[in-house]
């Protein structure tokens, strides 16, 4: 369930990465000119790599249209969470400074194509994107937002699911957020959940998947347990695709896989079949 | 008066059990089970099968009961008792199918005006390749909307182990109950301590830390009331302990069926939000 299994696979860190950026996946060198100008799409393997939650908000919005919305709701230690490494408290103090977008999801009100959204975009930058007290407070609002204003609702979600820190009120994350998203569904009106690389743990066992429709971006990670767990639990290796979002496609839970370049207008088109909703 | 007792029950077991001590009675071989609830609190039960979509699973049933005269639908993860029963059972460990089957139940209770009780004893949703494959993550996420707007009076107990995701994916309720010795956690202390300590055998510090046990969780205001059970834990005498959770949940029944249902749906709704929010 946890952001932290995939700390171990830490990037390669080799001296031309001035010029070069590896692909996270294929470990192609692709320069860095060309990450920025396929929007951080490996040229060679297609993998879409992570994207910072302002990277993502220019790339899906009318330019200049977001309006940040509850900036002021952050993390929160109700456990008062101490490991090995430290307290809680001074990690997500320090990633709140580091990251500068003070939770692991950022909401606002934005236009895609001039058609009015409320929008949540979650940052795997921020604790590896984990579901938080704020991260779902912030969802929350958003949805609420949405209701307020009758309009459609997006969240593009890039989580290793709940924030352990905050154990059993990150848990509670997922009922909040889902009683959220239900009441928007009771209003008729539409949501949209758009599945980035990764979405697994809790994120997935909550909003990610309830979607109007799930969207997700091209060779996504998307699963419930994390994949280590599952080998030890059956004790047989599991083949490459599983739990990609081909994978996930394939067994019927996503509606749709649009790159990367194609994802503001293939979303203008889903909100103009949706308008009737709004 | 019944509350006074625990609390003193509480302050004596403190000084001497740890949240690891709780941890242990909450998984003992001998503690009551779905079974035993089914015998000593129910006048009857109808067992109800299938997702209508693509089994029956053995570790998470249903289906009509009568509580000292109140009709309900029960559901409740099971655990075995004896190897062969428990791999039958799966340990408790539900699938997509056993979510998916609640759900329905619940849809049913909902139809027929039948408030649902919901008993949670698993160590957590099957991470297994076929649960993954047949959407675990869907399934859990479908029912926490779901829950959130069921039109129907709904009382949770925690009567073991509260298994993260998969132990609430039949547990947003109006009413959450815990039992003394039952633990209710985002991760297993294994887990957490393996990731977060790098070291499993630091198990019994992660417990303490995650704040697990029925004091702790009440105190964070997560759920509502604690069930006492009998010195040593519920398995030292199950009939007194089930006895004590049939009190408690026809207790709460009669406070919330006289509650309007609108406002019964605000509450539940407010309940949730308010988790995390600090
Ligand atoms: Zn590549």
């Amino acid at each position: 369930m946890a952001w932290f299994e995939k700390a171990a696979e830490a990037p390669l860190r080799v001296p031309t990465e001035a010029v070069w950026t590896i692909c996270p996946s294929c470990k192609a060198y692709v320069e860095k000119a060309e990450w920025k100008a396929t929007d951080k799409v490996c040229p060679r393997c297609n993998y879409h790599d992570r994207m910072g939650c302002r990277e993502r908000v220019a790339l899906i919005t009318d330019t200049g249209s977001f309006k940040e919305l509850n900036a002021q709701v952050g993390p929160n230690d109700p456990l008062k969470f101490k490991d090995s490494t430290g307290a809680y408290a001074d990690k997500a103090k320090a990633t709140v400074e580091k990251t500068g977008i003070g939770e692991a999801v950022l909401t606002g009100t934005a236009t895609i194509e001039k058609i009015p959204v409320v929008l949540a975009v979650m940052d795997f930058k921020f604790l590896g994107g984990s579901l938080g007290s704020g991260t779902g407070e912030r969802i929350l609002l958003a949805a609420e937002e949405a209701l307020k204003l009758r309009r459609a609702l997006i969240i593009v979600s890039a989580s290793g699911g709940a924030r352990m820190h905050e154990g059993i009120v990150s848990l509670m994350q997922m009922a909040k957020t889902c009683a959220a998203t239900a009441r928007l569904k009771e209003a008729g009106l539409p949501y949209i959940s758009i599945l980035t690389d990764p979405t697994t743990g809790g994120v997935s066992a909550s909003y990610a998947m309830v979607g109007d429709l799930n969207i997700a971006e091209p060779k996504a990670l998307i699963g419930f347990a994390g994949r280590r767990v599952i080998e030890q639990t059956i004790k047989q290796k599991l083949p490459d695709d599983f739990q990609t979002a081909e994978y996930t496609q394939s067994h019927g839970f996503i509606d749709a896989i649009v790159p990367r370049k194609e994802m503001k207008a293939f979303l203008a088109k889903i909100l103009r079949y949706a308008s009737g909703a709004c | 008066m019944a509350k006074k007792t625990v609390e003193q029950q509480e302050t004596v077991q403190e000084v001497k059990q740890t949240a690891w001590d709780i941890v242990q009675i909450a998984r003992h071989a001998e503690r009551p089970n779905i079974a035993d609830y089914i015998t000593f609190m129910c006048d009857d039960f109808v067992e109800l099968h299938g997702d209508r979509l693509f089994g029956d699973d053995r570790s998470l049933i249903g289906g009509f009961a009568t509580i000292g005269g109140e009709k309900v639908m029960l559901i409740g993860h099971r655990k075995g008792r004896g190897i062969e029963e428990n791999i039958e059972a799966n340990f408790g460990m539900a699938s997509p199918e056993g979510y998916r089957k609640a759900k329905r139940l619940m849809k049913l209770a909902e139809k027929y005006h039948l408030p649902v009780v919901s008993l949670v004893d698993t160590p957590g949703a099957y991470p297994g390749c076929e649960a993954e494959a047949r959407g675990q993550a869907e399934a859990i996420a479908h029912n926490l909307e779901f829950m959130a707007t069921l039109k129907t009076q709904m009382v949770i107990v925690v009567t073991g182990e509260g298994g993260s995701g998969g132990a609430l994916g039949i547990a947003v309720g109006d009413r959450i109950l815990m039992l003394q010795n039952a633990v209710y956690s985002v991760i297993s202390p294994e887990g957490c301590a393996s990731i977060l300590w790098r070291d499993g055998t630091k198990a019994a510090l992660a417990a303490e830390t995650l704040k697990i046990t029925a004091g702790s969780l009440k105190s964070l205001g997560i759920i509502d009331d604690i069930i006492p059970e009998p010195k040593g834990g519920a398995h030292t005498d199950a009939a007194k302990a089930v006895a004590a959770v049939k009190k408690a949940v026809l207790d709460n029944l009669a406070v919330l069926k006289k509650i309007n249902l609108d406002t019964l749906l605000q509450q539940r709704y407010d309940k949730f939000a308010a988790m995390g929010r600090f």
